[in-house]
């Protein structure tokens, strides 16, 4: 059975760019290990010549014109839930220390 | 509770007759929203906007021009439909003061027929929960017992239409979030065939099962918004080619071949649902349905396969909450990586953020094989299954859920409970087959739903043998 560590969750929550609160870490080690115990009743699971399912409707790519449409969204109202802007342009702290 | 609403058709037809006013329905539905506003159903109300496009409506009818198949018909949307005249917030905290700077697809179908969305509903933030107790801002109370959850994720659309606030409401179904609410609150609840309706503007939560359908007290009204909503759209790559008018229901059930799921009538069945559904497969027998019992062997596997590939899909689709370009955002962080840790972390709710980091886990370099790709494989095999199944019925039946609504509190500790409640509902998302949940009767005073799943694509057959049941069991 998998059982994550505090290291495990801690990397995780890392990559997935999510900031855990101490209380947080040690719910989640406790939780996540007994949801991925219950899932793993697939591993056993007999899959020979079988292939994984993307999507199931049958679609193959839905190919359209490479060509300008107007759908009537304005800029200002695609820019009106910005946290932090400055005319049109969308301001974001420095990337680089 | 408020008084009931006429079935829709027939409201319209008052309203295109002048007999009615748009504005007087749009008041009625307003009226019965604030007055039941300590079940907590309701999120926002699109007051303002409503009347304004009730008075154009009846501004219409008076001159005598044309107006829609839903005309003056009040609706309830679940709040992660993007929507004018409210926020739009999929009841999470991260989205707060979110207003849509366009319409849902579904939304514009709907309005271009005259039908006026009254209201936003509350449901488990970004839909992730079976109660509506992940609900960043509040609980929603079951309409037939206030100690009990409406179910989830559509729980405030589900007590709505339990509560006759609306003719009928949307919800969304990436588990079995429209059918396990509806069963637990005893309304018509709608899972289309996958790619029916268009998801442009609905907030994403698990793409390749997320599918939108109507909440209604009755299949007519069901399949009548449907007919408006469904079809092609070129905001949604993924739509399907439509059946032509869905409201068309011929038939009756007399010789379909129905097969009763083997494993759904096993151990872990509560016995008041156990006999309600049972009780409900005599009537419809009696009414010359042939009825026999089928295996689906991998069936039980379909929630596993399910919390693997909706948390993989949740981690990517809520990548796009990073506090800039919309949304809570901590204003005081000193570089772009913290702002987005803090942000995230300070704006998603519990149940986010952990199927956050397990679809994380799946995804990751070392385990995607093992879990994902796995996943994906079962999948195939349950596909395999239901095709086999419909070679042999035209219909499968059987319960929506083991047990009626719980207590509220009763699962919050415990995530995997929870998630045990969408044990019977998640294959039909897996295989991407339309299901229904009609009320079947009630156990110990609350509503038990017949679920019925057709083959993809046999929306228009679905329907109709859910509106013969229907006839049976009322």
């Amino acid at each position: 059975m998998t059982k994550l560590s505090r290291e495990d969750i801690l990397k995780l929550a890392h990559l997935a760019r999510i900031e855990l609160t101490e209380p947080e870490i040690e719910e989640y080690q406790q939780e996540l290990s007994e949801i991925l115990q219950y899932v793993e009743q697939l591993q056993p699971v007999d899959v020979t010549g079988l292939k994984p399912t993307n999507q199931v409707s049958g679609l193959t790519n839905v190919m359209r014109e490479d060509e300008i449409r107007d759908y009537g969204y304005k800029t200002s109202d695609l820019l009106k839930n910005v946290p932090a802007k400055q005319d049109d342009l969308i301001i974001a702290k420095r990337m680089i220390g | 509770m408020a008084d009931t609403w006429l079935p829709i058709a027939e409201l319209v037809k008052d309203v295109q007759d002048g007999k009615v006013k748009a504005s007087d329905l749009v008041e009625k539905s307003l009226a019965a929203i604030k007055a039941n506003s300590d079940y907590n159903a309701i999120i926002a109300i699109t007051e303002d906007r409503a009347r304004e496009r009730a008075k154009q409506i009846d501004e219409r009818v008076s001159k005598g021009d044309k107006v829609g198949r839903l005309a003056g018909v009040p609706f309830i949307a679940k709040d992660n439909f993007l929507v004018f005249g409210a926020e739009s917030t999929a009841a999470s905290n991260i989205l707060k003061g979110f207003t849509a700077p366009y319409q849902a697809t579904a939304i514009n179908r709907l309005e271009a027929e005259g039908a006026i969305c009254v209201a936003k509903a509350n449901l488990d933030a970004f839909a992730h929960g079976s109660s509506t107790e992940n609900s960043d801002f509040f609980t929603t109370k079951n309409a037939h017992d206030k100690s009990r959850v409406p179910g989830g994720s559509s729980g405030g659309s589900a007590t709505s239409i339990a509560l006759n606030l609306a003719p009928f409401a949307l919800g969304t179904d990436t588990g079995g979030s429209i059918r396990q609410p509806a069963s637990f609150s005893g309304c018509v609840g709608y899972k289309p065939t996958y790619g029916l309706v268009s998801r442009s503007g609905v907030v994403a939560m698990s793409s390749s099962s997320d599918v939108i359908g109507p909440m209604t007290s009755n299949v007519k009204d069901t399949a009548l918004v449907l007919d408006i909503m469904a079809g092609r759209d070129d905001l949604d790559g993924t739509t399907i080619e439509r059946q032509p008018d869905y409201t068309e229901l011929s038939g009756d059930l007399k010789g379909r071949r129905i097969g009763i799921v083997k494993e759904y009538m096993a151990d872990g069945l509560s016995d008041g649902v156990r006999s309600t559904i049972e009780s409900a497969i005599g009537k419809l027998r009696s009414a010359g349905a042939e009825v026999k019992e089928i295996s689906l062997p991998s069936i039980g596997l379909a929630l596993a396969v399910y919390y693997i590939l909706c948390p993989a899909e949740v981690s990517s689709n809520l990548s796009r909450y990073d506090g800039q370009r919309y949304g809570f955002s901590v204003p005081d962080a000193h570089d772009l990586e913290a702002s987005y840790m803090k942000s995230r972390g300070l704006g998603f709710g519990k149940e986010a953020k952990r199927r956050i980091i397990i679809g994380t886990h799946v995804l990751s370099s070392g385990y995607y094989d093992a879990y994902y790709k796995q996943a994906q494989t079962v999948r195939t095999k349950l596909i395999n299954e239901f095709a086999a199944a419909f070679k042999d019925v035209e219909f499968l039946v059987g319960p929506v859920t083991p047990t009626t609504a719980f207590k509220m509190g009763e699962n919050t500790d415990d995530p995997l409970k929870m998630y045990l409640s969408d044990v019977m509902t998640v294959a039909a998302n897996m295989v991407g087959v339309p299901a229904i949940s009609i009320p079947a009767g009630d156990s110990e005073g609350m509503p038990v739903g017949l679920q019925i799943m057709a083959p993809q694509r046999a929306d228009k057959e679905l329907l109709a043998i859910a509106n013969n049941a229907e006839e049976v069991l009322s």
